[in-house]
């Protein structure tokens, strides 16, 4: 008992320290306008966090879940017991998003300190209390026990992720980027809390473990049940960027490039495969949502993964990639396999990070997103290792952690009997070599254009940080190499499985090496032969221009009948009962007419009609 | 003379006040009116006290003189005050409360 108390304490101090860091760079003034003590508040509680975080799971790990890892305080009162608690939920989720959340929100601060130290001092201090509240948020999320509570937390993630987007406020296109994020996560938000409302009115509680043991002995109410689980689902698919509501994502690429590798990697997205992950004792009661979930992710993933293609903003790209192994990650978990998913997501985590890392150092070096605009860095393999690196991982190219996640995944779809999926998520793996050694050989390898910045300076906190990153991704990979070795073959899977991803990786590299490094195919001749793809691709399959259809032809027209509705109607009738008003009010008046005797006519006759009244009443 | 006549004289005087402070312009004549009224009144319950033979009667109208003075007196007063400010006492000009 003693260890899940000390469990429960250590994990609230994973959740305190970015609290208590947000708070002091909040209230106290001075401490957020001078950037270094902000950046020194922020990034020792970060420290002290992901301290505590590898201890927590450390001193936990082996432990065996037996009971509720839960712990909780009553939160709503009620009669017959609280309707709501807070708590923490320890178990190897938790403590994994935990390591990973406090992780990579470290390296991400400690990037942004040489990336961002252009900006103005005050400004940073507000970027480093952001961060706090962020990762406060995550951290609140991936502990919860209940889904109220993570309910709670979902929103704080939207509002920073809104804030940080956002954080470049007086560029337009950022703020329209950070309204863009924030309404149409919104969206997804109301089914999620709808469905909570819904299930909490069918099974009476809100606690994920009371709710999995109720799904076990067969206590929940099957019947409606699937549209709860649908309308859940429908809050991952926003925060997750699933189709159709991915689109909030690529724009978000208007923050800065250290925001987005927080989103990316650890916070934002990663929490509506989380949910579904957390909840997936739920959804498997509900086959046919779990099979939708599989096709929507799968095509997400090859959606996504074309119109990375045809991009050369290398941010914009690595956002198109995000989405697209988020549509994987999703895959997985509708293909019952929500082990490889969540595993998937965790170095994703890792090297998405890296990757966009990597590229704000690029992005640095030449003052441009545009991979048109890059290149010549051939000799300075200090800069390109890391993202190259990364690049491989995201690929799929072993010993690298994404080889065997994404493998792990393919062979769960195929093994769900998810034909169509697994072909789209083999097309995309392609793709995503494809498109992702596009982005090297144009950013990095390619003679000519970029050849003055022969020696560009990087701070070396920058490369440090891209350092760790790098080498944390190859101990993972060997760690999962070795345990693959030693544990054999993952079972049911097929054979020829790991030699048939290698080979869509392989192949998609080449295609790359060909186009756009020997140049002995012509890019050009490559688009027109896919020219309807191409032409579709470029603009997004005309996704963003049916929400802004949606939002101009039927919402705004509701608007303005509405206002119309409002001004003359609604208006109209209370205009005209305050005019009678004033008038009969004006006509009145005249009866006072201040003179004692027309006071005294009056009283004259009602005293007449009274004596009248009472003469003929007596007759 | 029969009680009647006694009402009907009550009633004309009555009537004469009513008229008079109705149509009267001056404050003063106002007043008068109401002196009238007052003691159509008494007429009334003089006569009802001597036809039935009760005390009431007489005791009313010894109070009502006594409370028509009191009235007169502040009454006058006020006039009297009204033409200090207003400089008139028409109470056609004497119309502040007009809504």
């Amino acid at each position: 008992m003693s260890v899940r108390v000390g469990s429960a304490a250590l994990a609230l101090l994973v959740l305190a320290l970015p609290f208590a860091s947000f708070l002091l760079l909040a209230l106290v003034r001075p401490l957020r306008r001078s950037a270094v003590a902000a950046a020194t508040v922020s990034i020792t509680a970060m420290v002290a966090a992901v301290g505590s975080a590898f201890w927590l799971s450390w001193r936990s790990l082996p432990r065996a879940l037996l009971q509720s890892p839960s712990t909780t305080w009553a939160w709503i009162p009620a009669d017959g017991g609280p309707m709501a608690t807070v708590g923490v939920m320890v178990d190897d989720k938790s403590m994994a998003m935990c390591m990973l959340v406090t992780f990579v929100s470290l390296m991400v601060q400690l990037y942004s300190w040489a990336y961002l130290h252009d900006e103005p001092r005050p400004s940073l201090g507000r970027y480093y209390a952001y961060h706090s509240l962020f990762a406060f948020s995550m951290l609140g999320l991936v502990l919860s026990p209940s889904f109220i509570q993570m309910f709670v937390f979902w929103e704080l993630v939207g509002l920073c992720s809104y804030l940080l987007i956002g954080y470049w406020y007086d560029r337009p296109p950022a703020a329209r980027a950070a309204v863009k994020a924030f309404w149409i996560t919104k969206l997804g938000d109301l089914g999620f809390v709808a469905g909570i409302v819904m299930l909490w009115a069918a099974a009476g509680t809100f606690d994920f473990w009371e709710l999995f043991r109720m799904a076990n002995v067969g206590a929940l109410p099957r019947e409606g049940l699937a549209l709860i689980m649908f309308l859940i689902y429908l809050g991952a698919v926003g925060k997750s960027a699933q189709f159709p509501l991915h689109i909030w994502l690529p724009d978000a690429m208007e923050g800065p490039t250290p925001v987005s590798a927080l989103i990316h990697a650890a916070t934002m997205v990663t929490a509506g495969v989380f949910l579904v992950t957390r909840a997936f004792p739920l959804f498997l009661l509900v086959p046919d949502v779990l099979t939708l979930i599989a096709w929507v992710g799968a095509f997400t993933a090859l959606l996504a993964a074309s119109m990375a293609c045809v991009e050369s903003d290398i941010k914009r790209v690595l956002a198109y990639s995000t989405v697209s192994q988020l549509g994987y990650m999703m895959a997985a978990a509708g293909a019952q396999a929500p082990g490889a998913g969540f595993n998937h997501l965790l170095t994703h985590g890792i090297f998405k990070a890296l990757l966009f890392l990597g590229a704000g150092v690029v992005i640095h070096v030449f003052h441009t997103n545009d991979v048109f605009r890059m290149g010549g860095l051939r000799g300075q393999p200090l800069l390109w290792a890391p993202f190259v690196l990364a690049t491989l991982a995201l690929a799929g190219v072993p010993p690298l952690p994404g080889f065997f996640t994404k493998e792990a995944i393919l062979g769960g779809v195929l093994e769900a009997h998810l034909t169509v999926p697994f072909v789209m998520l083999a097309v995309t793996a392609f793709l995503t070599a494809f498109y992702m050694f596009r982005v090297v050989f144009l950013a990095f390898f390619r003679g000519g254009l970029g050849d003055g910045h022969a020696h560009p300076h990087v701070p070396g906190l920058m490369s440090l940080v891209c350092w760790a990153l790098t080498v944390l991704t190859i101990a993972t990979g060997v760690a999962m190499a070795r345990q693959v070795l030693t544990a054999g073959h993952h079972d049911g899977a097929p054979a020829w499985l790991p030699a048939f991803s290698l080979g869509l990786a392989g192949s998609g590299i080449l295609l790359a090496w060909l186009t756009y490094q020997r140049q002995a195919l012509d890019p050009a001749r490559l688009s027109a032969a896919l020219a309807p793809l191409d032409w579709a691709a470029r603009r997004r399959y005309g996704i963003d221009a049916v929400f802004v259809g949606f939002y101009r032809f039927v919402l705004l027209a509701f608007s303005r009948l509405v206002g119309w509705l409002d001004r003359y109607i609604v208006d109209g009738v209370l205009n005209v009962v305050s005019a009678c008003t004033l008038r009969a009010g004006d006509r009145l008046r005249r009866i006072q007419s201040g003179l004692a005797q027309d006071y005294l006519y009056g009283v004259a006759l009602g005293v007449l009609v009274l004596f009248v009244l009472a003469q003929w009443r007596l007759r | 003379m029969p009680l009647g006549a006694y009402l009907v004289l009550a009633a004309l005087v009555f009537a004469i006040g009513l008229f008079g402070v109705l149509t009267r312009r001056n404050a003063v004549g106002i007043l008068l009116g109401i002196e009238l009224m007052l003691n159509a009144v008494n007429i009334n319950l003089v006569a009802f006290a001597r036809f039935t033979g009760g005390l009431a009667g007489i005791v009313f109208t010894l109070f009502i003189i006594a409370i028509t003075v009191a009235e007169v007196a502040v009454g006058l007063a006020l006039v009297i005050v009204i033409f200090r400010v207003r400089r008139t006492v028409e109470a056609d000009h004497l119309d502040l409360l007009r809504g």
